[in-house]
């Protein structure tokens, strides 16, 4: 009843091209932005502001990032912490070796680097698809953390290879409590979620999803193969990238090159499988289950097994998380292969109809 | 008086009776258990943690607490992944009356990214026997304390060790020594010492990597066999080190030539390596055993009352589990110290904790009534020096169990102090922090 289009005309393109071209989709993603940037910092205590929203939203970009290569233009790839690792390492240099680099800057070119690696690991997606595909981003994943244990150049010759994020400041406010860098994680996110939704409709968007769906028939009716993958790669890794700045930056704070292992990568592929591939929405949905999900058992269990007098250990806790994901994901990959999204688009459906479903 | 105002006193009354109760019962003081369970990595932490819990056990049962204050804990899963082990840090730092006291990471990865978290929220960091080792300038790390020794510490005690084996450290001019390391951040700490040590000695050092986990050495030990090397100096971690163990035995290496770093020196690195781990050797900062009173105590003051963290009871005694009742006591100790700084029988602060830490002092004496002489080192702690001990002894497995064949070898301090202070002074650098003046 209060979920419908009826009453709401579109008299120019402008309007009928719109991002969120319903009322009220556009009134609820303000009221959230307005919750996220105001509220949120005003009653967010520290854990909840440095422990769960704000890796929540890193992990939510970098799996935006794999869905347009995934979810978008249908490339498969297990290179997504690599890119990460780009994005963190090429911050840390910058910063380190380009006095007065504004950080945002920095967070921008450490974005292109990525992109650029993620062209190169792109390349052989030209020629193989699918599986074979993914074996092949599978060497980027290798061949990027090797390099950057084996090039001390890269982590500034320490010896344990771990690099500690610099103190910095965006127009003379340090950014070094737990509200400045979730706010700042934030306005990232959104600007760049809003960006890839834009994109998503736009021709490359189509474009991508042309490929995707058949690249033979995407290229006879004019789409050039190669410039629509390597862009897919590039934006997606640039994405990557600067969710691995963020991840150094605004999360952790140090990280070394084993964080960023094939454990990272595979953990956002499972964001994007429950989430919804080929969704902005699903990428977010993704994310937030698989960082909440472990603390919400941690929570929930102990009460349970105390009520019900059966003693878990939290070794238990611990393993029975695998369970829930192996689970989750065979039941969605069978199930509802767009994830979660999907079943939030079927609720808006059964709402536009409701309460007269006929 | 109006009714609203009686409303008001009866309110005030009843918060100042709850303040009071709060008071009452707060003589708490709460340490996190931050550990790891589960996943491949979980002989070390839950022999860790359950001896560092059932020393804490022990104090309640036994004494009531320290000065009357219980001691209380959470157990929170890190799996050993440093994410988590933020969340982990996150979760517990405001729990208790006074917060978390002091944290044990149990892993390098997870004391690096919470050095600048901890210290911004003045909760000292424990890292006994892992961690970042220029933490050891306390200048630089006023709450980071890489107790008892350092890896670069225990790295010159190995070479001391090597040189006397080999007859006296001219001895080791021209003798080969590979430096087996988990591909780590853990694993490369101690790259830069060996080099210097090499040119010092005059020996030849090649760092060979392994890959995590490390269930795969087939190439390394072939390149072994080729260098021929005198010594294997082995900075293994979990899977890592059985496997190298076997490794070891097929391209025919003796295994007393082999030796493992203390996190490659526990039951669980060697009873699956089977037959080849005879031999082997392990340094160690705790030693093993259940003969020590204090262990007594634990058997009869906790599992006596059918307490206890350990399920499978042969493992007490076991290298994790003393370890983890070294971090107990040191723990506790310091603990003890504060209090009789900051007033007996009261809960204290992570800044107090601190203070606590860094005016540390267990002497031979206090080991006595401890119950802990040949447990673990005197341990001596100053604003300078985050480390205090430093020496280590070696420990050789026989196939059944771990013999002690040195006593405490001191580390190298003109070696390793100067590259502490030299790394702590880069990292000041990085971060724009003003080291602190110790001499006030």
């Amino acid at each position: 009843m209060l979920y419908r289009e009826a009453g709401q005309f579109r008299a120019t393109y402008a309007e009928d091209q719109q991002i969120f071209p319903l009322r009220q989709d556009r009134i609820g993603v303000a009221a959230l932005l307005v919750f996220a940037f105001v509220v949120i910092p005003l009653v967010g205590d520290q854990y909840w502001l440095s422990a769960i929203l704000t890796p929540f939203l890193i992990f939510a970009l970098a799996a935006l990032g794999l869905n347009i290569l995934t979810g978008y233009a249908g490339q498969l790839s297990l290179g997504t912490a690599a890119f990460m690792a780009v994005g963190a390492f090429a911050t840390y240099n910058f910063v380190l070796r380009v006095p007065g680099i504004p950080i945002l800057v920095a967070f921008v070119l450490a974005g292109i680097c990525a992109a650029l690696v993620g062209i190169a690991f792109g390349l052989p997606s030209l020629r193989i698809k699918g599986f074979y595909l993914a074996v092949a981003t599978l060497a980027a994943q290798f061949f990027v953390l090797w390099a950057i244990q084996r090039i001390g150049w890269i982590t500034n010759y320490s010896a344990s290879g771990v690099i500690t994020a610099q103190n910095y400041s965006i127009l003379g406010i340090p950014i070094d409590t737990p509200v400045s860098k979730y706010v700042l994680t934030l306005s990232i996110v959104t600007v760049l979620a809003l960006l890839a939704k834009n994109l998503a409709r736009s021709e490359t968007g189509r474009a991508f999803m042309a490929v995707r769906d058949m690249d033979v028939a995407a290229s006879v009716i004019g789409i050039p193969l190669m410039r629509t993958k390597l862009l897919a790669f590039a934006i997606s890794s640039f994405y990557c990238g600067v969710a691995g700045a963020l991840y150094a930056y605004t999360y952790l704070g140090t990280v070394e090159p084993e964080a960023f292992n094939l454990d990272l990568s595979f953990r956002i592929l499972f964001m994007i499988i429950i989430g919804g591939v080929g969704s902005v929405l699903g990428s977010f949905l993704g994310a937030a289950f698989i960082v909440l999900l472990p603390i919400v058992l941690n929570y929930v269990v102990p009460p349970v097994s105390e009520a019900t007098g059966i003693e878990i250990s939290h070794a238990i806790i611990s393993n029975l998380e695998l369970m829930i994901f192996g689970g989750l994901i065979i039941f969605f990959l069978i199930v509802e292969p767009h994830g979660l999204a999907r079943l939030w688009q079927i609720g808006k459906e059964k709402l536009r109809l409701w309460p007269f479903p006929h | 008086m109006r009714p609203s105002k009686y409303l008001a006193a009866g309110v005030a009354l009843a918060a100042a009776l709850v303040a009071g109760g709060a008071l009452a019962q707060a003589k708490e003081q709460f340490v996190p258990a931050n550990g790891y369970w589960v996943g491949p990595y979980a002989p070390g932490g839950s022999g860790f943690f359950g001896g560092m819990l059932d020393y804490f056990l022990l104090l309640n049962e036994r004494d009531g607490g320290i000065n009357g204050v219980k001691l209380t804990w959470e157990k929170c899963e890190t799996e050993y992944n440093n994410a988590r082990g933020v969340e982990c840090y996150e979760r517990s730092k405001n729990k208790g009356p006074t917060g978390a006291t002091v944290v044990h990471p149990l892993s390098t990865g997870i004391t690096y990214s919470l050095i600048d978290k901890a210290s911004a929220d003045k909760i000292p960091l424990i890292s006994m026997g892992y961690g970042r080792t220029d933490a050891a300038d306390g200048r630089v790390f006023p709450y980071v304390f890489p107790l008892i020794t350092t890896y670069w510490s225990q790295n010159t005690a190995k070479i001391k060790f090597i040189g006397m084996r080999e007859g006296g450290m001219d001895k080791l001019k021209g003798k080969k020594i590979v430096n087996l390391y988990h591909d780590s951040a853990y694993g490369k700490e101690t790259i830069p010492v060996l080099d210097v040590q090499a040119k010092k000695y005059g020996f030849q050092v090649t760092h060979i990597p392994v890959p995590h986990p490390g269930n795969e050495q087939q190439s390394q030990w072939l390149q072994i066999r080729q260098i021929r090397p005198d010594w294997v100096i082995l900075r293994g971690w979990g899977v890592m080190n059985p496997t190298a163990i076997k490794a070891a035995q097929r391209v025919g290496f003796p295994r007393n030539k082999m030796l493992g770093v203390w996190w490659s020196g526990a039951e669980e690195d060697v009873i699956p390596a089977g037959d080849a781990a005879k031999g082997y050797i392990a340094a160690g900062f705790n030693l093993p055993g259940t003969s020590f009173p204090v262990v007594q105590g634990i058997l009869k003051e906790v599992y006596g009352k059918g307490k206890g963290e350990m399920e499978d009871r042969s493992r007490i005694g076991s290298i994790y589990y003393t370890r983890g009742l070294v971090a107990g006591i040191v723990t506790a100790e310091a603990i003890r110290t504060a209090q009789e700084r900051f007033g007996k029988g009261k809960p204290i602060t992570g800044e107090q904790m601190r203070w606590g830490i860094e005016n540390l002092n267990i002497d031979e004496k206090r080991l006595k009534e401890l119950g802990a002489v040949g447990l673990m080192q005197p341990l001596k702690v100053s604003c300078m020096d985050h480390e205090g001990g430093g020496a280590v002894k070696f420990l050789q497995w026989d196939g059944a169990k771990w013999n002690v064949i040195t006593d405490w070898i001191a580390s190298d301090q003109s070696i390793v102090r100067p590259m502490i202070e030299e790394s702590a002074a880069k990292y000041a650098k990085e971060k724009g922090i003003t080291p602190r003046d110790c001499k006030s």
